[in-house]
């Protein structure tokens, strides 16, 4: 069979083609292109091979920062997933209290983030803020900004008031589309409560899940404006997660060279990691 | 063994979605409900099962009265439409799910599990899970789990209306051996009357929340109480006209149609139902009327060949035996089977079935 020939195919693509481009492709180049150079300004450049990849991989700095990520990183997954299920579970699944449940559930989300830091930050202070206030009243040294426990504890109670909404609204989506033939069928078999969710809810969440603890992965692994306004980073480097350090390395230090081999290989860790969780959750799904 | 539902009746809000029931079904029998989408079939069955209470009346269990007791202590076990089951269960484990609490031993569940699964063909994939099955096998794994306990009643909803075609000519055969010498009571769902006459035992037809008659499969089907039940329980739907009848003498379609009628009915106007395959392109039986119809469309079904027609102001359905195709717009000569007309009042209630 013969192919037409017809170039107009390409104003369909060329459009998607530049987009992604200008927004995707050649800015990460541009910071390709200083990772492996230093530069002075007035656009002199010099080859440095891998050298700012070894400086980076080999930095305590790095490797400190790196481990404040996956530690809150972990913290607030452990948190937010089964306390997100948890509250989809309770949420109705009929009637007037869907709607206003929903719109509760989703108001944190609609939230600018620099806005969620401003508030935690208002919010905390020990000394005019309600929570800081309140802490320290009923006998609790409180201050998240001197006391490196304080500044943890407010960061992931941010976090967690913030995101769990999230899973929430997406565990809540995969109940209700379990049939409710599958809640009569146990009750036939005389099933637990507790055997309803480990061999039917769960199961059926699967999926739904996936996606939440990725998303939530990604979201948290990336974090930025949040502490940025809560805490700064501070005190001294205790909540300065690997983006506000990135931050720090290259607008602060001016260290383009460092900072474009960090953002590198900070991308790669969180690609690495979403490929591995995918594809391990995924690895005996048929098609169902 | 007996189950008898006494005066039940189910409200949701201000609406009534079962009207008052009474129905006893006997020990050992299959018993259909019959009846369009939403006419209270589901509804009825999850009252039987014990899923859902009536707003009043009661439910009686071997001269018990069960009403508002857990389904968990009432020995059911049910099928639905959708295929439901564990979905990281292997099937082995997903049919022997429901002995989990009986206590049997691990022995005889493998032995009981065996027995089902042989039964329902799934002998070769007891270690695969449900997502690795065609619907056709998802289906014969819950059909399996429910077979798989002696339970008291066993309810199936619509359970062939999701598989495709081939799939549910082929489990509908099955089906009445599946219960054959079993010591419970089927109730089993349907929409399609020809899965009624295939089961045979009792029938039930259901219309908008109220059960119109309930009796011997064949009878109901012969005997319609109601020109209501006859339509429930015919597909394609039941061609209705108005007949007059002054003495011997029977017509309709304003004297269009006229013959000679033995039948032992008063002199006047009655409604006759007439079931598509009594209408044909041949003649049968020996009262045949023939009439002149114009073809609306022609479809084939299997080895038989549907035609809509129009004849006076009416739309027909006829039903022949044999694969032919009619032209959009041809006269053609109809042939009904008049021996098999069924008279119905002006209240829609049956007079005679000829």
């Amino acid at each position: 069979m013969n192919k037409t020939i017809n170039q107009k195919a390409w104003f369909f693509v060329i459009p998607v083609f530049v987009l992604v481009a200008f927004n995707a492709i050649i800015p990460l180049m541009t910071v390709v292109n200083y990772a492996f150079q230093e530069t002075f300004g007035n656009n002199v450049f010099m080859w440095e091979g891998t050298r700012w990849f070894k400086q980076i991989m080999l930095s305590e700095r790095f490797h400190a920062s790196l481990g404040r990520q996956f530690l809150f990183t972990f913290i607030i997954l452990f948190i937010q997933i089964p306390l997100g299920i948890g509250i989809a579970l309770t949420m109705p699944k009929e009637g007037i209290g869907v709607p206003i449940c929903l719109v509760l559930m989703s108001m944190p989300l609609l939230i600018p983030w620099n806005v969620v830091g401003a508030m935690w930050n208002i919010f905390a202070l020990p000394d005019i803020g309600f929570l800081g206030h309140s802490l320290n009243a009923l006998g609790f040294d409180y201050n998240f900004t001197q006391q490196i426990g304080d500044a943890w504890f407010t960061t992931i109670l941010m976090d967690v008031w913030h995101w769990t909404s999230l899973v929430v609204l997406l565990s809540y989506a995969g109940l209700q589309s379990i049939q409710p033939a599958y809640y009569q069928a146990a009750e036939i078999d005389g099933a637990s409560r507790w055997a309803v969710f480990t061999k039917i809810e769960l199961p059926k969440m699967k999926k739904v899940l996936t996606i939440a603890i990725l998303l939530r992965f990604m979201d948290s692994f990336m974090i930025y404006t949040e502490p940025f306004v809560l805490t700064g980073g501070g005190p001294g480097n205790a909540t300065a997660f690997l983006s506000i350090d990135l931050v720090k390395m290259a607008l602060g230090q001016f260290d383009l060279g460092p900072a474009a081999a960090m953002s590198l290989i900070y991308f790669f860790i969180v690609l690495l990691v979403c490929w591995v969780f995918y594809t391990l959750m995924m690895r005996n799904e048929g098609n169902q | 063994m007996s189950l008898e539902l006494k005066n039940v009746e189910k409200k949701i809000g201000l609406d009534t979605h079962i009207y008052t029931t009474n129905l006893k079904l006997e020990k050992n029998t299959i018993n259909i409900l019959l009846g369009p989408t939403l006419s209270g079939k589901t509804t009825l069955m999850q009252i039987i099962a014990g899923l859902d209470k009536p707003t009043t009346g009661e439910i009686w269990f071997n001269d018990k009265n069960v009403t508002g007791m857990k389904v968990q202590k009432r020995n059911v076990s049910m099928v639905y439409q959708q295929f439901i089951n564990y979905p990281n269960f292997t099937v082995y484990e997903n049919i022997a799910s429901p002995l989990k609490i009986t206590g049997i031993s691990t022995d005889e569940t493998k032995q009981r599990v065996g027995k089902v699964a042989e039964l329902l063909k799934l002998s070769g994939m007891l270690s695969k899970k449900p997502n690795e099955l065609s619907g056709g096998q998802q289906q014969r794994t819950a059909l399996a789990r429910a077979l798989v306990k002696d339970s008291d009643l066993i309810l199936l909803d619509e359970p062939l209306a999701n598989l495709d075609f081939k799939l549910r000519e082929e489990l509908r055969e099955e089906l009445p051996r599946l219960f054959e010498d079993r010591d419970c009571i089927v109730v089993y769902a349907t929409t399609e009357p020809s899965e009624a006459l295939l089961l045979g035992g009792n029938t039930a037809t259901l219309q908008e929340g109220k059960v119109i008659q309930y009796g011997k499969t064949l009878d109901v089907y012969n005997k319609p109480n109601s020109l209501l039940s006859a339509q429930v329980f015919s597909d394609p739907p039941m061609n209705i006209t108005k007949i007059k009848k002054v003495g011997d003498n029977c017509s309709f379609l304003d004297d269009s149609v006229n013959w000679k009628s033995k039948i032992n009915i008063k002199d006047g106007e009655y409604k006759v139902g007439i079931r598509p395959h009594n209408i044909t392109t041949y003649k049968e039986g020996n009262n045949s009327l023939e009439i002149k119809g114009k073809v609306l469309i022609s479809e084939l079904s299997g080895s038989e060949s549907l035609i809509h027609f129009t004849k006076g102001d009416l739309n027909w359905v006829s039903l022949s035996n044999g694969v032919f195709q009619k032209n959009v717009g041809d006269e053609m000569n109809l042939y009904m089977n008049a021996d098999e007309f069924i008279y119905f009042d002006e209240n829609e209630r049956l007079v005679t079935n000829g």
